[in-house]
């Protein structure tokens, strides 16, 4: 089971201002813009997501309860030995609970963590192959717990026979993993399906596949019902075809499409793991994922979270709800839904509080030093900087600490200076290249590798070796916007690199992946 | 005649719900077949269906103890060019 989540301390609506933990300065400011241009219903919709919303996910929390561990498909990124990979990380076993268990874990964890908004089944095999167990959870749910959103995750094979029922129990949103729409692509993918009573190989089984996935997709999106599209990037065999399977979903309605590294090591004893098929490089992910996502920034906060941590970003209190300690727990529904609807108003009291400060976020080019007095560029270069932080929207992290850079990137667009983030990246929990993991690299040189496309680093503290290797490297430390909120200081770093003339010539650490 | 499940399962469920005589049980260290109600799917289905889900090759032998999914029957890559197809992947 999971809950990840997301949140520092509850804010109070009067300690908000000028608070510096949290996100009380703008810092996560710039999703409720890419949010603006959804339509009405759907922006409703993702406002408290803490898995679509950049800026929800900082206040609200999710979890996963693993009930459904069968599968009717293979993917070659998949060992079924461990949770199904289109949702967790390789490698990862979650304990598999009974509709029973899952519904009194989910009541305990909401009644004790009231930022819960969302439960969701995502494994450890395809819900929709264990059709009753999942029915069943969210069927208890729906009645005991009304308050909180149900999503499911699904390969989408079994999807069209069940849009009726799903939709019967206040199910708002569906993920699908969607990784072709081409089944000579599918065959490389896809080695076989379970359907009608039968194995079906190849070709055959990935067509019925694609023309489940789809018609599940038109469906749901026909009785309004929200769908995110999930694809794994696996270079040399669907990174190009990526493109058109974004714009087919797009144009059947979902509403989000979201593009995940294909995750492949020996060790997990997958097909391509086993076989040496390559992940893609961050790079090569970016790339994809700025095509696909269009200016859609929603879910690039994705860290493909293991899907059974409990507890706020950074900590896990998984321990804290163990199936002996929830069977002991005495819950009050009622009072615990009074509670979740009180918490809710306080956040979302504090956050429309956030809204009126977020202007800071853009700061008037005009105010940036030049030397010559000249009209502002017309566009600047884009300088990407990593972030080290703990996920609460300021720079709290010592570099030699962070296990993830937030990317950020910075533009002057006329005269405002923009930032958005892009993308959460990983450094120790996998490496990102097929035969660059050797072991004489050290675990400096992979974060730096991590790191590849940045033109700086924004950290809380860094020690003097990183300090220099970063330089060597091409890359500007800096470690003087400890506390502030990532997109001013980002902003700030931009500004003083463009009036120093640093920004012209691409960052050097390009090299790295000569 | 019955079918039955080896050390290789790697418990994954596949087959549990599926089988029409309620004869697979989620045992440890590996799922078993109750060789007594194993009825081959006989009259209900034409193919065994444990061993037309089961993810793993070898994990389901037959009533003559011969793996239903042998080498390369499930990744769809003969042995004989597994060499050649890893190449190709790599190359990737
Ligand atoms: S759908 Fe999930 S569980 Fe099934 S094979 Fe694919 S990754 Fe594994
Ligand atoms: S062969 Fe059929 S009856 Fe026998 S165990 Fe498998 S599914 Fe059940
Ligand atoms: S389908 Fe195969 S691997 Fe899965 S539980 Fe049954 S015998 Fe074991």
């Amino acid at each position: 089971m999971a809950l990840v989540a997301l949140d520092r301390p509850l804010p109070t609506p009067a300690a908000t201002p000028g608070a510096s933990g949290g996100c009380s300065a703008g810092g996560c400011g710039s999703s409720a813009d890419k949010l603006a241009q959804l339509p009405e219903h759907i922006r409703a919709k993702v406002h408290n997501h803490p898995c679509f919303s950049e800026e929800a996910h900082h206040h609200y929390a999710r979890m996963h309860v693993a009930v459904a561990p069968a599968c009717n498909i293979q993917c070659h990124y998949c060992n079924r030995k461990y949770d199904c990979s289109n949702e967790s990380r390789p490698g990862v076993v979650s304990e598999l609970l009974t509709p029973e268990q899952a519904v009194k874990k989910t009541l305990a964890v909401a009644a004790e963590i009231p930022q819960m908004t969302v439960l969701g089944i995502a494994g450890p095999g395809d819900p929709l192959a264990n059709p009753e167990r999942t029915l069943a959870t969210f069927r208890a749910l729906s009645k005991n717990a009304p308050d909180i959103k149900l999503c499911v995750s699904t390969n989408g094979l079994a999807l069209p026979e069940l849009v009726g029922e799903i939709c019967e129990h206040n199910i708002d949103h569906v993920t699908i993993t969607i990784n072709c729409v081409d089944p000579e692509i599918g065959a490389k993918i896809y080695p076989w399906i379970f359907w009608n009573n039968r194995r079906i190989m190849g070709m055959k089984g990935a067509r019925i596949l694609i023309e489940q996935q789809q018609k599940g997709l038109q469906m749901l999106c026909d009785r309004g019902v929200l769908v995110k599209v999930n694809s794994v990037l696996i270079p040399g065999v669907n990174d190009q075809h990526l493109k058109e399977v974004s714009r087919v979903v797009k144009a059947k309605g979902a509403f989000l499409h979201n593009v995940m590294p294909l995750i492949a090591e020996p060790e997990h004893g997958s097909f391509y793991g086993l076989m040496g098929q390559r992940g893609p490089s961050d790079e090569e992910l970016q790339a994809l994922q700025d095509e696909c996502a269009g200016d859609m920034a929603m879910m690039r906060h994705c860290r493909q979270c293991r899907a059974d941590a409990v507890g706020m970003l950074g900590e896990d209190r998984g321990a804290e709800f163990t199936l002996d300690k929830v069977a002991a727990m005495d819950i009050d529904y009622e009072a615990a839904m009074k509670r979740r609807a009180e918490v809710r108003a306080v956040i979302e009291a504090s956050r429309a509080a956030q809204q009126q400060g977020r202007s800071q976020t853009f700061i008037p080019i005009t105010s940036l030093k030049r030397k010559k007095p000249q009209p502002a560029p017309a566009a600047s270069p884009a300088a990407r900087f990593a972030v080290a932080t703990t996920g609460g929207g300021v720079i709290d992290q010592h570099f030699g600490q962070a296990r993830e850079f937030l990317v950020y990137e910075a533009t002057a667009a006329g005269n405002d200076l923009d930032v958005r983030f892009l993308a959460a990246r990983k450094v120790d929990l996998y490496c990102s290249g097929g035969d660059t993991c050797g072991d004489a690299e050290d675990r400096l040189a992979k974060t730096i590798r991590t790191l590849e496309g940045c033109t700086g680093v924004l950290c809380s503290r860094i020690g003097f070796e990183p300090w220099e290797r970063l330089e060597a490297a091409g890359l500007v430390p800096n470690g003087e916007h400890a506390m502030e909120p990532i997109e001013d200081a980002v902003a700030a770093v931009y500004r003083e690199l463009l009036a120093e003339g640093r920004l012209d010539a691409p960052a050097k650490a390009v090299a790295l992946s000569a | 005649m019955a079918y039955r499940i080896i050390e290789s399962c790697v418990n994954c469920w596949g087959c549990e719900p599926l089988c029409p005589s309620n004869a697979i049980q989620a045992a440890r260290p590996h799922f078993v077949i109750d060789g007594g109600a194993c009825t081959e799917c006989d009259g209900d289905y034409a193919d065994p269906q444990c061993a037309s889900i089961c993810p793993v090759e070898g994990a389901i032998l037959d009533g003559l103890g011969v793996p239903v999914n042998p080498p390369g029957s499930l990744t769809g890559i003969p042995p004989e060019h597994l060499v050649q197809t890893m190449a190709e992947i790599r190359a990737r």
